[in-house]
């Protein structure tokens, strides 16, 4: 398969993107509102061409241990869900990231808590990003505001999860899950050999091929000793993550007096007000963290002594403010947030209301 | 004819199989564990497929299977074992793919994933190790539990109008279209360990012809939870949990 | 008529004096030790009997911990 431009939504560009990058296997349930990435890929049957294996498992619990299963053979496996069934996978995600098994999970998050709603919603952020399963860990928590985004993270998401072992996660919304755009879906690429991934994959349970030396997956450590060495690891492999893979987007931000940090589809909401506020004069930059974990701090904290006020906005009752605000530790800047609950999205009018409702008497000066 | 005549290499005609390595198991005196893990290691050796074997380790007793039989093995967790072995299978459909469970992880926690897994015929080998109890825990009741019987969370024994009734989860399976092997086995006696030792053979032999979902239970004794010696837990066994629980084949659609 | 001569060989260190060996041994062969323990504290099982084995294996069949060889010859 050529390079190819299409009109899809969010959903669709990550189960093509999945094809493409030459995944070799999805396990997931059906929830509202992702269900259209296993619905698509059901529907183009990847089986027949690339060999990807596709599975509707019996529940999220069961699609996520699949994905442990399948990542312990060392094959690139990925599951996607929305909040409610996300909570259910924390188990596996827990298990994944303490036996150093690279996965891609997607999460097209609805407003929570409990049943909640089918609406989009951002509140899933510490959850994906403060660990959500048991045990200290991290996930690389990948934030797409666009459906190229959405199809692009798949290949970055699996990338990064194999360069350090560690599940990653794409941490999607129902906005950008279901709305369509024009997509560039990038050229296919075949699934990994055998023998590729024996050499990218040296630890995986493969059988012992060669007779080599048995290799056991477990996150199951009763020595103290050892058990604290594993997670002294993981934490060197977090700060090695931290160290190379932040990455996020500024608009305006060369003279901005101002600055609004937003990630995912909020982040164009966003944009349309500053253009709004800069059209009345008004200075305001835009930080959209496309890491979530790990976050841009450095840069949050450098363009915090220059600007005199920041709004947070969210679809949530104030999340990610909480890593802007240790990000500005140090400084008096104002840090204020806007944000809807419940499914609700803001338009851009709100969200300079929101802004002028803190800054407006003094930018206005 | 002295001992020393007799013990000659060529006169050898059985020792422990290499894949069951040189460490002691953590298994209680008589548990039932060490003679499966063995029957599970010889197989692989004579059916030569060391290069071949995924074990997926359970929760409970067993959790440490993966220290004692050198293959490559995926720890599970409590239950999950059937939907891990299904994409490990299903990935790598050239392998042998088995699941080792206990009951509390096969037929309480991990019902939906046993069921489902055998529901979709997964072509890969469930060894159910059935002792009524949880041992690792420190013997609390069952799935499997017998009416009656007296564990750690049922003081008084197991009652039904409280706990429900003992679980035949193997004949539920044996319902299932998916499963092509379903076969319920003890390894007290010498017979006994035969048989079971066959009916492994074939649930391995299944996988690796990818005819479906093999279940294979073994009835098996836990002195400790039991508060037996390991003799009187195999006669108990044979008088009480055989009546509940009948050795036999339960299923056979490969012959 | 030929005669079958067996013998087995414990490991001793490897055993758990479980005590199924010697219900399982149809002659009769085995026994544990009664005094002796093992680095673990098992009295563990040795072939008190040894001219009567036969070779059967049927120890090492039963035994949960692999801990017997079994060697077996016919005399012409």
């Amino acid at each position: 398969m050529e390079e190819d431009v299409r009109l899809m939504k969010g959903n669709e560009a990550i189960a093509h993107a999945a094809i493409r990058y030459g995944v070799d296997g999805y396990f997931g349930y059906p929830i509202t509102p992702q269900s259209e990435i296993l619905e698509t890929l059901e529907a183009e049957m990847p089986w027949e061409t690339t060999g990807m294996v596709v599975l509707q498992a019996e529940s999220e619990v069961a699609a996520i241990n699949m994905v442990y299963g399948g990542a312990s053979t060392g094959k690139a496996v990925m599951t996607s869900s929305s909040s409610p069934g996300i909570s259910l996978k924390q188990e596996g995600i827990s298990y994944l990231a303490a036996t150093e098994l690279p996965a891609l999970i997607v999460n097209v998050m609805r407003g929570g808590p409990g049943l909640g709603t089918i609406h989009p919603s951002q509140s899933d952020y510490f959850q994906a990003v403060k660990g959500g399963g048991h045990g200290d860990y991290r996930l690389i928590v990948l934030a797409p505001s666009s459906v190229q985004e959405m199809a692009d993270f798949v290949a970055l998401g699996f990338d990064l999860a194999f360069k350090y072992r560690t599940p990653s996660m794409i941490l999607a919304d129902g906005i950008v899950g279901q709305m369509m755009e024009k997509v560039v879906l990038p050229p296919a690429r075949p699934r990994r050999t055998a023998e590729q991934i024996a050499e990218q994959c040296p630890w995986a349970a493969t059988g012992r091929r060669g007779g080599r030396k048995p290799n056991v997956l477990t996150s199951l450590e009763l020595d103290s000793a050892v058990m604290e060495k594993n997670n002294e690891r993981f934490q060197r492999t977090y700060s090695e993550i931290e160290r190379n893979e932040v990455r996020y987007q500024e608009y305006f931000t060369d003279d901005a007096d101002y600055l609004m940090v937003a990630f995912g589809s909020i982040a164009r909401i966003c944009l349309k007000s500053i253009e709004m506020a800069r059209a009345q004069g008004i200075k305001i930059g835009l930080l959209r963290p496309i890491t979530l974990w790990p976050f841009p701090s450095a840069e949050i904290a450098r363009l915090s002594r220059k600007v005199k006020g920041m709004l947070v906005v969210e679809l949530n009752a104030g999340q990610m403010i909480e890593d802007v605000k240790l990000a500005a530790a140090g400084t008096d800047v104002p840090i204020y947030h806007f944000g809807r609950m419940g499914g609700i999205v803001p338009n851009p009018d709100e969200v300079l209301a929101a802004f002028m409702k803190h800054f407006g008497n003094e930018s206005q000066k | 004819m002295t001992r020393q005549d007799i013990i000659k290499p060529e006169n050898l005609v059985y020792e422990k199989p290499r894949l069951l390595n040189e460490n002691h198991m953590h298994y209680c005196p008589g548990c039932s564990h060490g003679v499966v893990h063995r029957i599970i290691a010889e197989l692989i050796e004579e059916m030569g497929l060391e290069e071949k074997a995924i074990g997926v380790a359970p929760v409970g007793c067993a959790v440490f299977a993966y220290k004692y039989i050198d293959i490559d093995w995926i720890e599970a967790a409590h239950g999950r074992a059937p939907a891990i072995a299904t994409a490990a299978k299903r990935l790598n459909p050239e392998n042998l793919v088995f699941t080792y469970q206990g009951d509390g992880d096969l037929a309480a926690i991990g019902t939906c994933e046993t069921i489902h897994a055998a529901n979709r015929g997964e072509n890969i080998a469930i060894i159910f190790i059935n002792n009524g109890i949880y041992g690792m825990t420190g013997g609390q009741m069952a799935p499997t539990t017998l009416e009656g019987m007296k564990t750690s969370t049922t003081p008084y024994g197991r009652r039904v109008d409280l706990n429900g009734y003992p679980l035949r989860i193997t004949d539920i399976a044996a319902q299932l279209d998916g499963t092509c092997y379903v076969t319920r086995q003890a390894v007290h006696t010498p017979a006994a360990v035969r048989k079971a030792k066959a009916a492994i053979r074939q649930a391995f032999k299944n996988s690796m012809e990818g005819r479906g979902t093999s279940f294979v239970e073994i009835v098996s004794t836990c002195s400790s939870g039991w508060k037996m010696t390991p003799e009187a837990a195999n006669k108990w066994m044979e008088e009480h949990m055989f009546e509940k629980y009948p050795l036999g084949e339960l299923k056979n659609t490969v012959k | 008529m030929a005669k079958v001569s067996g013998a087995v060989v414990i490991n001793e260190e490897r055993c758990k004096g479980c005590n199924l060996c010697v219900v399982a041994c149809p002659t009769d062969v085995l026994a544990l030790k009664s005094k002796e323990v093992n680095d673990r504290g098992y009295h563990f099982a040795y072939p008190a009997n040894e001219e009567a084995c036969i070779g059967c294996a049927s120890c090492a069949a039963v035994c949960p911990d692999g801990c017997i060889r079994v060697y077996r010859m016919v005399e012409k």
